[in-house]
């Protein structure tokens, strides 16, 4: 079962392939999603013991990006189809082949417990999405796309060395080198600490890259800015959590050194903090509202390295956060989608009034936006409230004081972009667009809009069990 | 053997310098060529002999000897671009910072133990003098094709460390990480045509409409 989470999504990018008709291809991502996400329901109430050879297992923490990922892949397809039928100008194979090739191997990233098999699957993710970002075909998004293929992979690079030293670090032990899981958590504490710390530095940096930790967020503004929509919806919440869940993995590995996680959590907070303040810094005034929402990615990176560093009660609220951030991105980045095509522009000299032209994209925005500024009842509230109040529990007074700071000065500054998108009279000078909102162009983010509700008023009951198992990994006492 | 493995490293970081010390784009590719084909040799001479052994050596001779340098030649006559121009520093100073990062790689090697049959070999340190050496190519060239060569510099780096590992790793993962790199190659090769169709020059100085105000 595990290898067709694998193998179905590499099946429809070939069908992608295949068919030559643009209007039925996107057609093949519903299809896909659907069992691919009823293969992920399945594997989350019973997923199968690791394989033989310890390569394949999907934990709790596998699981819970593998739910994220599932759920908001399944929206973006059926938004796809309303989206592409107004693309019809563009070949959209290459879209579709990327995006089936990239959930595949993000797939691969959640179900493997070998760092190596998850770096070449990372880098995978990385190449399959640059020919998405470059969709629009103009002078700014080749930009963007080279930016983001040259500093992913540069990182990604970096992260590979650190690997090296990783298993470097075990030959040097006990002369059997291994990047599995389980043998390197065991074995953690007979590695020379020179080369485990060498390791980490370079698996913090490449990684943190890839996720968009500042000061190594260059990439993402661009990349945001100008990829489509839903394009931008799985790189801020599929490709970050991926990447958040490797350095999940090398967490693990410095949890069992014994030695090494202090310097890794102190190294998480200051990224952390820095990034949230590079987000309430760049977030003020921002005229692009999709370079708005790149920056609430570096913002909600940094939350979650937070929730990291701090560990103990903030590991079950970081966990929470990648599932609430993921699905909350999506809203926004697919409703932004929708205001952008309708008024032709992203910058909020030209988009105004959107609650009154596009009554249901505007109010989903408007919607997104409170949710992701971490105001109740939607579930980011919660996960944010447990990391700070975590914060202050442990005594780190100054952590919880700056998060609360940073959280208040990037809501100003988001709410400054955001209300006068959404409210007052929409320009009369604009032209017409053929955009208007259809069931399949704001359903899907509706459906996530509630899920993001639900969560927060009632989170069910298996998924709590979930995140304390992950917690549970991660070091806390159940 | 490990004195001549010790003079092939020596070698490769001879070629990093000579890298950061020519214009010309076609000399650059060539030489990371046989930067590639060097560190496709170096495995069969620290370990013992293996099918697998063989496989890795043959296929990393023809992906970063033979395959990615006939990729990037490509771009470069599409392209039709011959020297890089202006970099954004001089030729001289990138070799001073060449050498001072080679002499600062000695230093930094020291500091991490290698198992006792890997001692006295120089595998550590022109890894990271080449690793260097990429990201100095990176930041400072202007052209798209001049920081795709840095890149491949950098990922030779890599590379050079990971040869002590070839013995321990798994094949699977070794040829996942080479296809990536080739596929990467590819799509940047890709990207560069559409810049230069797109801006009529490949020079990234022009890249600059996304910026903050």
């Amino acid at each position: 079962m595990l290898n067709a989470l694998v193998l179905l999504p590499l099946i429809g990018a070939l069908c992608a392939w295949i068919i030559p008709d643009n209007r039925l291809r996107p057609l093949v991502l519903p299809v896909v999603a659907t069992v691919h996400i009823i293969l992920t329901a399945l594997l989350l109430g019973n997923a199968p013991p690791p394989s033989p050879g310890g390569w394949i297992w999907l934990d709790p923490l596998g699981k819970i990006v593998l739910l994220c990922i599932s759920l908001l892949f399944a929206v973006c397809a059926f938004y796809a189809v309303g989206y592409l039928s107004y693309r019809q100008e563009r070949s959209n194979r290459v879209l579709c082949m990327g995006l089936l090739v990239c959930l595949s191997a993000m797939g691969t990233v959640t179900i493997t417990q070998h760092l190596g098999l998850l770096w070449v699957a990372l880098e995978t993710t990385t190449v399959s999405m640059a020919p998405l970002i470059y969709f629009n075909h103009n002078a700014r998004s080749i930009e963007a796309t080279w930016k983001y293929l040259l500093l992913c992979s540069v990182g990604i690079g970096l992260a590979l060395l650190g690997l090296l030293f990783l298993a470097y670090s075990t030959y040097v032990a006990h002369h059997d080198a291994t990047l599995l899981l389980a043998p390197l958590m065991s074995s953690a504490r007979d590695l020379n600490p020179a080369w485990l710390h060498a390791a980490t530095i370079f698996l913090l940096v490449g990684y943190g890259t890839k996720m968009g930790l500042a000061p190594l967020h260059a990439w993402k503004p661009d990349a945001y800015g100008e990829a489509p929509g839903l394009v931008g919806a799985l790189l801020a919440g599929g490709l970050v959590n991926c990447a958040f869940l490797a350095i999940l993995r090398v967490y693990q590995i410095c949890l069992a050194s014994g030695t090494e996680i202090l310097f890794f959590k102190q190294a998480l907070l200051g990224m952390g903090l820095v990034s949230m303040a590079f987000a309430a810094v760049f977030m003020a005034r921002q005229a692009d509202f999709k370079r708005m929402l790149a920056y609430s990615s570096v913002e909600h990176v940094g939350i979650l390295a937070i929730g990291l560093g701090l560990g103990k009660g903030a590991l079950y609220g970081a966990l929470f956060h990648l599932l609430n951030n993921g699905l909350t991105k999506g809203v926004l980045f697919l409703s932004s989608g929708n205001i952008h095509r309708s008024y032709s522009n992203k910058t909020t000299d030209v988009v105004k009034g959107a609650l009154t032209r596009l009554p249901w994209s505007g109010g989903l925005f408007l919607a997104g936006f409170i949710a992701i500024t971490g105001s109740p009842p939607f579930s980011p509230f919660i996960s944010e409230y447990t990391i700070v109040s975590s914060a202050f529990i442990d005594g780190h007074y100054w952590v919880g004081g700056l998060f609360l700071f940073f959280l208040v000065v990037v809501f100003i500054g988001m709410a400054l972009t955001v209300l006068p998108m959404v409210m007052g009279a929409p320009p009369t000078d604009i032209a017409p667009s053929d955009y208007e909102d259809r069931l399949l162009t704001v359903g899907p983010p509706l459906f996530m809009m509630m899920i993001i509700l639900v969560l927060g008023v009632w989170p069910p009951e298996f998924l709590v069990t979930l995140l304390i198992d992950g917690a549970a990994m991660l070091g806390v006492q159940p | 053997m490990n004195a001549f493995a010790d003079q092939l490293l020596v070698l490769v970081m001879l070629i990093n310098l000579v890298m950061l010390g020519t214009s010309r784009l076609i000399f650059s590719i060539r030489a990371v060529a046989v930067q590639g084909v060097i560190i496709g040799i170096l495995p069969g001479l620290i370990h013992p002999f293996s099918g697998h052994l063989a496989a890795i050596t043959v296929v990393m001779i023809l992906a970063k000897g033979v395959i990615i340098p006939y990729l990037i030649s490509d771009a470069v006559r599409k392209a039709q671009i011959r020297r890089e121009v202006e970099p954004f520093i001089g030729y001289v100073p990138t070799l001073l910072l060449g050498a001072v990062f080679t002499a600062f790689s000695f230093v930094f090697a020291e500091k991490l133990p290698l198992a006792p049959e890997h001692q006295d070999l120089l595998f550590v340190p022109a890894s990271i003098a080449t690793l260097l050496t990429g990201f100095l190519i990176l930041t400072t060239r202007r052209k798209a094709i001049s920081q795709v060569i840095g890149y491949l510099v950098m990922e030779n780096g890599i590379f050079v460390f990971g040869l002590l590992l070839t013995e321990a790793m798994p094949v699977m993962v070794e040829a996942g990480a080479l296809l990536d790199l080739l596929v990467g190659i590819f799509v940047m090769g890709i990207v560069i045509n559409h810049i230069s169709r797109e801006f009529s020059s490949i020079d990234t100085s022009r890249l600059r409409a996304l910026k903050e105000e």
